[in-house]
């Protein structure tokens, strides 16, 4: 948890999905289009009540799939409103086609994503393949280590979709988060209103003096420019990403960044993750550290756009990392965040980490104290030279 | 009824310039629909396919008013969920006037890729106009068969080959389809006749709710005839009761064209490439069925009209 420095709002005790439609509830849309599945299904449930209650103005479009869900989004976004779903695995997947059109058009969306493993087999529990799946949708990703970090991230995200003209989605992990009761602090009202702000976008559909197209036919002459112009936006967004970060330490007192350290700066050997298995691995290194084990972690927050340039000088000094991807690609070479560390890394020309890759937590399998501890001992052979790192990916706690 | 005197007041919203083929159904289906509306501001927005790519090649456009195209299956999600912005908006004090929507797909992406999203819409009830022009089978990607597709046609999909003739399936009765979602206003009616579309689109813009018109609109290359024909097959196939034009207000059905002489289906088939087959000796029975069909499905809606209620 990322310790605020002064507290205004009022300390509460919610599940991830509550806080995620708590915010939404904050934040208001003009319109939420959604489709129920697990275990995202709460979060627009809840919201739903909020409309039917007649607590938010917001008009709540109950569609009849997510494919419906995403282009109703994606077309209230288009006609001027500002636009919100959420939803979680096979209805990501479900969405696929309208995700990059959602980028493609330049919409600023929000969705709240709980990570669910994607079938088959069937599994509703916690992993990351379905956002995963989507990472070169031109979506910007920001993922939850609790309750508090997905509550605070939802707000951020309006800001950064608008500013960037980038589609947002925030996710957290499938029940680890979206269905356990955590302390949060929930902030007040007209404060959330007025960081995120009234929406005024350029042009829109329903501005009927100024009609306009959206949705031509591109051709070659004008569509790679589009696209150059999308990828491009997804590397400028890492500046307004940060910027939104400061203003949102101003008002409510919590730092954000691309990516957290947790007793980096001196660390030797290092992991690095993305979600709630951070806060296992947070206890894992206090306790090395106690040992005198020089043991760090990186925590991504945002893996698009990835923070390519930042993350390889803050993983340069590192003697031995292991990269944990909750989600695999099945490419034949390595998990995702693997990946794009290593192409960073090797692209800046830093060749002193000894990087390993590690699947963990497919489908909501068990990784506790003892699995991370292990990973340690490994990074502390690779370290110290006794062993070789492998050229492959390897699997904690799964029966081969 | 729709008059001239009134329409010639109505804005040209789609212009020329569009690459829509001579002949083409689809651009005068549009055209006049929007002629329909008048002044009242509309917002379109339509499923890939021929009428989006042919007039919306960027940078240009052949739309004065906002046009929204965002894929295939999904014109109906997406026009209730512009209408829907639209009512938030409204109800918010951040948009005063009026707007209207209306929602076009062809076939493919209404029979069938587009079915579930219609359904969908429908039956939230969104105020809005769904129009399908319907020219019997996916003619944007080169003439495939669709649900629409009627049996017998050639298409590339259902080709006539040497063991099989064209398609062996009836197409679905997609305007009963919508019939049975119990909105305000469902019609049939046909490129061709612009007073009975008008003012069909006009009812449809009236009703506070959804509205389905199912426009039968000739494709030149796809049924392959010669291209001024357009007008003239289309009144053949009402003529022939092959597709008649008709209208269901609340459950009440009326038919708009009765033909004075009942023609026969052949009158209509003669005059396409893609029956050209069914005209051949050994096809005859492929004829009687589709006109055993046609009458059938005649008898059937004109005791539905004048039962003067949903049978």
């Amino acid at each position: 948890m990322i310790k605020t420095v002064f507290s205004k709002g009022k300390i509460v005790a919610k599940t991830g999905n509550e806080v995620m439609a708590e915010a939404m509830r904050q934040i208001e849309p003009d319109v939420v289009a959604a489709y129920p599945i697990t275990p995202a299904t709460e979060i627009v449930q809840i919201f739903s009540q909020f409309v039917a209650d007649g607590i938010v103005k917001s008009e709540y479009i109950a569609v009849e799939s997510e494919h419906s869900a995403m282009s109703a989004t994606i077309a209230a976004s288009a006609a001027g409103a500002r636009a919100m779903t959420g939803t979680s695995s096979q209805g990501l997947c479900l969405m696929w086609e309208m995700l990059y059109i959602a980028s493609g058009l330049r919409l600023p969306i929000v969705m709240a994503e709980v990570n669910r493993a994607i079938s088959a087999p069937l599994n509703i529990h916690g992993d990351q393949s379905d956002t995963m799946g989507a990472r070169d949708s031109g979506w910007i990703q920001i993922y939850s280590e609790n309750s508090q970090e997905a509550y605070d991230n939802m707000i951020q995200a309006i800001r950064i979709a608008e500013k960037a003209k980038l589609p947002t989605l925030v996710t957290t992990d499938g029940f680890i988060i979206s269905h356990c009761m955590e302390v949060v602090e929930l902030y007040p009202d007209a404060d959330v209103k007025a960081f995120v702000g009234i929406y005024k976008p350029e042009r829109y559909l329903l501005d009927t003096k100024r009609p306009y197209t959206l949705g031509s036919v591109d051709l070659q002459d004008y569509y790679f420019e589009h696209r150059y112009q999308l990828a491009q936006a997804m590397r400028d967004s890492k500046d307004i990403i940060l910027n939104v970060a400061k203003d949102f330490e101003k008002m409510f007192g919590r730092k954000y960044e691309m990516y957290e350290k947790f007793m980096f700066d001196d660390a030797e050997i290092a992991i690095v993750v993305i979600g709630s298995t951070a806060g296992t691995i947070k206890v894992v290194v206090e306790e090395l550290r106690e040992k005198g084990i020089k043991a760090g972690l990186l925590k991504i927050r945002v893996f698009r756009p990835f923070p390519t340039k930042q993350i390889v000088k803050d993983l340069s000094h590192v003697k031995a990392i292991a990269v944990l991807d909750r989600a695999d690609s099945c490419s034949g070479a390595f998990a995702p965040i693997y990946a794009d560390i290593v192409s960073s890394l090797y692209a800046a020309g830093i060749t002193i980490p000894k990087v390993v890759n590690y699947v963990y937590g497919l489908g909501g399998r068990e990784i506790n104290t003892k699995h991370i501890v292990d990973v340690y001992e490994i990074l502390a052979k690779i370290a110290s030279g006794v062993q070789k790192p492998t050229s492959q990916v390897e699997y904690i706690n799964v029966r081969k | 009824m729709a008059n001239l005197k009134d329409l010639s007041k109505s804005p040209e919203r789609v212009t020329g310039g569009h690459r829509l083929c001579a002949g083409c159904g689809a651009g005068i289906v549009a055209r006049q629909a929007m002629i329909a509306a008048g002044n009242m501001p509309v917002v379109v927005s339509s499923a890939t396919g021929c009428l989006e790519v042919s007039t919306t090649v960027f940078p240009y456009t052949a739309w004065k008013n906002s046009f929204f195209h965002s894929a295939f299956e999904n014109s109906a999600a997406t026009c209730s969920g512009i209408e829907t912005a639209y009512k938030s908006l409204k109800k918010q004090g951040k948009i005063m006037e009026d707007i209207r929507f209306i929602a076009f797909g062809g076939d493919g992406g209404t029979y069938d890729i587009g079915l579930q999203s219609l359904s969908g819409a429908m039956e939230r009830g969104h105020r809005m106009l769904y129009i399908c022009y319907n020219n019997e089978a996916y003619m944007n990607t080169g003439i495939q068969r669709s649900g629409a597709t009627p049996l017998g046609a050639h298409t590339t999909t259902a080709p006539v080959g040497k063991v099989h003739q064209g398609k062996e399936q009836n197409k679905k009765d997609l305007t009963q389809i919508m019939v049975a979602h119990n909105i305000p206003y469902v019609a049939q009616t046909y490129v061709g006749n612009w007073n009975d579309f008008i003012t069909k689109v006009q009812k449809a813009l009236s009703v506070d709710g959804p509205s389905f018109i199912n426009i039968l609109t000739p494709c030149r290359l796809g049924w392959n005839y010669k291209s001024e024909d357009t007008m003239f097959l289309a009144r053949l196939a009402v003529e022939t009761c092959i597709w008649p034009s008709f209208e269901v207000e609340h459950g009440v059905y009326k038919l708009n064209i009765i033909p004075k002489e009942k023609k026969p289906v052949t009158e209509f088939l003669k005059l396409q490439g893609r029956f050209k087959h069914l005209f051949k000796l050994e096809n005859a029975l492929i004829l009687e069925i589709i006109q055993k069909n046609v009458d059938n499905n005649w008898e059937l809606l004109q005791r539905k009209a004048l039962a003067g209620c949903q049978i």
